[in-house]
């Protein structure tokens, strides 16, 4: 893979002129701390809906943000002016926001050290830029992958749509760290309707390919087979729209890593930020009940549940060099052995909780947002050596459930109770699969799912999940999160039939 | 808002030089001026709080074709050559293939174009968080005394639209929006409750109000009671119904339903317009003139999508009844999908309305006359399971209460629900008046609501939840 470069263009723009009068303003100021970034961000969406293009989208942000500590209080602003006028007026503002609110901090902020890095670049790994592919190629490649499904029979609708952004950000502090780094990323997606006119229900089977943080050359094939997974979708399909309706109660499960991803995120992800767990989002995200007292006490899952957080994953889409606070990328535990031993940090939380260093969870959305504690790549680790397949788990299970595929998530705001659906469920028989049913949700408690983990896959089942748009704060900013996870078994979880659920 | 907003072009001057060095054949320019003012709490504290001021602008551009029209847009946010998008903008429209929701473009003589679109865009900053910026340490204060903690947030933002077009548009709307959102927890968060609401000008919200309401709802939880799931009489109050009527209103695309894969449709390609949803005469409505939910009056879309189209820029938007009188009267249609399915325009409008004519209860009406059931408070985390029911699952939040012959008599645990918000309308027992909503979970999204109470039958309350 060649090593991508930073973006001429990006760099061509007054980046020094501007963070100097925004920090050097800012110093003058006596603030304590501040931060500038400065972001370029290009977002692309092509959607075809039955091989016609509906909708094309092709956006370019850019600003300037400011974060300062004053007196032991937060001011923030930004403006879409690039300027050193504008950059210094910033400082005068965010300085003024902190004072304007400061009656009303009723803690001194104070951040966790960070070493001065320097002068630093860092670009994440990718071939081709999703941005400059033009957009024909781009509106003929979906045409063709709706083609191939609008054939096929039993397939009515195919909507295909790519989502692409290439972030570039420099960033500098008064601290003396300055970074410019490029981030790139891609979600493409195909999604197969079957109508049963008569009765006047349907089924879709959507491509279960994980958003990546990688260039376009995901979508001609590294690191995806998309010929495979295409020509599998008008089977699975058919199949799924004639499939019996599934019989609820407690079943055993073998859980994909296309599925399991996003438990993971929910249930532990969100349960594993520490401004959470101490009530800082209380608000909106809701908080956690991996309380900061039962730090290396509480039992989160059987002895086969090892999680870890990182922000240096290849193709990782939390993957960065730097964060939003200066601080370099690590990689770090949160659950050992079934224990709860770590939280994802910002340098407030770590400065207040007595932790030490941040471990570099702090990002903002867009120039204009502030750095709030946002998800590292958060990832349940395989079996040791060789480890269990898939098949080796599906053998283990007498009478029970194959999950592959996220589809509906739902999760309270402690991230206890949560419910979630896939694409395709099988049902297994004495070992073995046994054709798809329908209707089919699972329902469980944090602790008690991950309690009735009995075995994790070995590294061969091992996949990075994710999602472009994981929320959180206010006003709301998303973030890009991966999820790696082997396939993994679970004894005795309460399956719905959603149908039911309804009252039908 | 103080950071330098005079030197950056002005949107009128924008929208002309782009309309001017347009080579197409149809243009339109949307710039979109942002002012904001937040500040946000927790734990009796302060956590982030800031001003900012943005600017997009899109550029569409249409090019005729032997197969027909093409479209091609770019946008940006941030100060930038206002040509440079155009001519990507036009590249994208020689890259595109025809449009399948082309239309001929609006002239002034079919907008209602007003005489605004000189006018400079309204700006907002921190004074613009009216009485929360003053009165929030003070809050602070009485919180601490009674041992409760308040976690919240309050914004407020001006977006003042421009629409430009090469058929001669020249529109102009400035939209205010602001919400409170107040969250009071005891000590070890037991007890919770929220308090939220939505004003154009926070001028008009009191915080020592929504205090009183959240001292009033947790001390209604000093008794716990525990329940089981089950199917429960419940009375919803607006802002929860809010959260379930928004998502029955993002359902209402019109091309979904005639494609078989919504909840409003019916067999063989057709759909349920006219069928009746609810014994009650129920509305569902979103108008642009709807008195103290005032939004724009026109559409301005800067992409297409199933049921939007951007060739329908500057369309005149008037009351739309989603429901009316309990029957599905309006589906989502550009004009060219209108035109195919020989159905009314009906475009997004930013508002949305729920009313059951002459209802007057107020929800301590509703509560009084419940003869075992729960109040909630907050539906969270709601997500669809079934299109083809607009089955929802989500979790009840910040206040589950139990109400035995008219009287509260204790707070009861959080559950897992699963419900259609369409079954709702017709299991609804009784609705109260219509009132100003805030939905908490998709608030951000759609600000401007007004739903009354619901008192439900069978409410499924599929799990408990034990998150306090």
């Amino acid at each position: 893979m060649a090593t991508a470069e930073l973006d001429a263009e990006f760099l061509a723009l007054p980046l020094e002129s501007v963070r100097s009068a925004a920090l050097d303003r800012a110093r003058a100021l006596g603030c304590e701390h501040a931060e500038v970034r400065i972001e370029r961000i290009r977002s692309q969406l092509v959607l075809l809906r039955d091989g016609r293009l509906e909708t094309s989208a092709d956006d370019l942000e850019l600003g300037v943000g400011l974060r300062v500590v004053r007196d032991g209080s937060f001011g923030f602003a930004a403006t879409v002016e690039l300027d050193a006028d504008a950059a210094a007026g910033l400082a005068d503002e965010a300085a003024a926001t902190a004072e304007a609110t400061a009656p009303a901090f009723g803690e001194r902020v104070e951040l966790a050290d960070e070493p001065a890095h320097g002068e630093a670049v860092w670009t994440s790994a990718y071939d081709i830029d999703p941005a400059e592919v033009p957009a024909a190629e781009k509106v003929a490649l979906l045409e063709d992958w709706s083609r191939r499904l609008e054939g096929a029979p039993g397939v009515d609708h195919v909507t295909a749509y790519v989502l692409a952004v290439v972030e570039d950000k420099h960033y500098a502090d008064l601290a003396g760290t300055i970074t410019t780094q490029r981030r790139v990323r891609v979600h493409p997606v195909v999604e197969a309707v079957a109508v049963d006119a008569e009765a006047g229900g349907f089924e879709s089977i959507r491509t279960v390919a994980p958003p990546a943080g990688r260039g376009w050359e995901y979508l001609l094939g590294q690191g995806w087979d998309w010929d495979e997974e295409l020509s599998r979708i008008p089977d699975y399909l058919a199949e799924k729209l004639h499939a019996p309706s599934v019989t609820p109660g407690s079943h055993d499960l073998v859980i994909d890593p296309t599925n399991l991803w996003l438990t993971i995120h929910e249930s532990i992800g969100h349960a594993t930020e520490l401004d959470r767990a101490m009530g800082y989002e209380a608000a909106y995200a809701g908080t956690s009940f991996a309380t900061f007292d039962k730090l290396g006490s509480l039992r989160y899952g059987s002895e086969v549940m090892n999680v870890t957080g990182d922000r240096t994953v290849r193709h990782g889409l939390a993957t960065v060099g730097y964060d939003d606070e200066g601080v370099e990328a690590q990689t770090f535990d949160l659950v050992r052995d079934g224990v709860l031993v770590g939280y994802q940090l910002d340098r407030r939380i770590a400065r207040l909780m007595g932790l030490g260093r941040s471990n570099g969870c702090a990002f903002a959305d867009a120039p204009g947002h502030t750095p709030i504690q946002r998800m590292a790549n958060v990832s349940l680790r395989p079996a040791p050596g060789a480890g269990p397949t898939t098949a080796d788990l599906i053998a283990a299970v007498d009478h029970g459930f194959y999950v592959v595929g996220d589809k509906s998530w739902s999760i309270d705001m402690q991230r206890y109770n949560f419910q979630f659906t896939g694409q395709r469920f099988f049902r297994i028989e004495k070992g073995e699969l046994a054709g798809q049913v329908r209707d089919l949700a699972y329902q469980s408690r944090t602790t008690d799912f991950w309690g009735a983990m009995e075995a994790v896959g070995g590294e061969s089942t091992y996949r990075l999940g994710g999602a472009f748009n994981c929320g959180k704060g206010q006003p709301g900013q998303v973030a890009p999160v991966s999820h790696g996870c082997p396939s993994a078994l679970f004894r005795s979880i309460n399956v719905l039939n959603t149908r039911a659920e309804s009252g039908r | 808002m103080s950071a330098g907003t005079g030197r950056l072009m002005r949107a009128q001057n924008i929208v002309e030089q782009v309309l001017e060095a347009s080579r197409s054949d149809g243009c339109i320019v949307l710039v979109d001026e942002r002012s904001e003012a937040e500040l946000r709490f927790a734990n009796n504290t302060v956590t982030t709080n800031g001003t900012r001021r943005d600017r997009s602008v899109t550029v569409i551009v249409l090019r005729e074709g032997e197969g027909g029209t093409s479209v091609g847009i770019a946008s940006r946010s941030g100060a930038g050559d206002a040509i440079d998008l155009l001519r990507r903008a036009e590249r994208n429209a020689g890259a595109a293939p025809p449009a399948e929701d082309a239309a001929p473009l609006l002239t002034p003589s079919q907008a209602e174009a007003g005489s605004d679109f000189g006018d400079a865009p309204l700006t907002t900053n921190l004074a613009g968080l009216g009485d929360v910026l003053v009165g929030l340490g003070d809050a602070f204060g009485r919180a601490r005394a009674s041992g409760t903690k308040l976690a919240g947030f309050a914004t407020h933002k001006v977006s003042t639209v421009y629409l430009g077009s090469s058929t001669g548009l020249a529109l102009r709307h400035a939209q205010p929006t602001g919400k409170l959102e107040v969250v009071a927890r005891s000590e070890g968060g037991a007890r919770s409750a929220w308090a939220g609401t939505g004003a154009a000008d926070l001028g008009t919200v009191r915080l020592e109000e929504l205090e009183e309401r959240l001292v009033r709802r947790l001390a209604w939880a000093e008794r716990k009671v525990e329940l089981e799931a089950g199917r429960y009489e419940v009375v919803i109050p607006p802002d929860a119904v809010a959260d379930l009527m928004v998502l029955a209103g993002a359902a209402t695309s019109g091309r979904e339903a005639e494609e078989g894969r919504s909840v409003f449709s019916a067999p063989g390609g057709a759909t349920r317009l006219g069928e009746s949803l609810s014994p009650h005469p129920f509305t569902l409505r979103s108008d642009p003139l709807e008195e103290g939910l005032e939004c724009t009056p026109f559409l301005a879309a800067a992409a297409s999508g199933q049921d939007v189209s951007v060739f329908d820029n500057g369309l005149p938007l008037e009351r739309t009844d989603w429901i009316r009188a309990g029957r599905l009267e309006r589906l989502q249609y550009h004009r060219a999908g209108a035109a195919k399915s020989g159905v009314p325009v009906a475009a997004p409008i930013d508002n949305l309305i729920l009313e059951l004519p002459g209802a007057t209860s107020s929800l301590d009406d509703l509560v009084a006359r419940t003869e075992r059931g729960l109040l909630l408070t907050c539906l969270w985390y709601i997500r669809e399971v079934d299109p083809a029911t607009l089955l929802l699952t989500g979790l009840t939040r910040d206040g589950v209460y139990l109400v035995e012959h008219g009287e509260i008599v204790g707070a009861v645990n959080n559950f897992r629900f699963n419900e259609s918000p369409i079954d709702l309308l017709s299991r609804t027992i009784e609705a109260g008046r219509t009132e100003r909503a805030l939905s908490r979970e998709w608030n951000e999204w759609l600000n401007r609501t007004a739903m009354p109470a619901l008192r439900v039958a069978d409410f499924n309350m599929s799990s408990v939840s034990p998150a306090t």
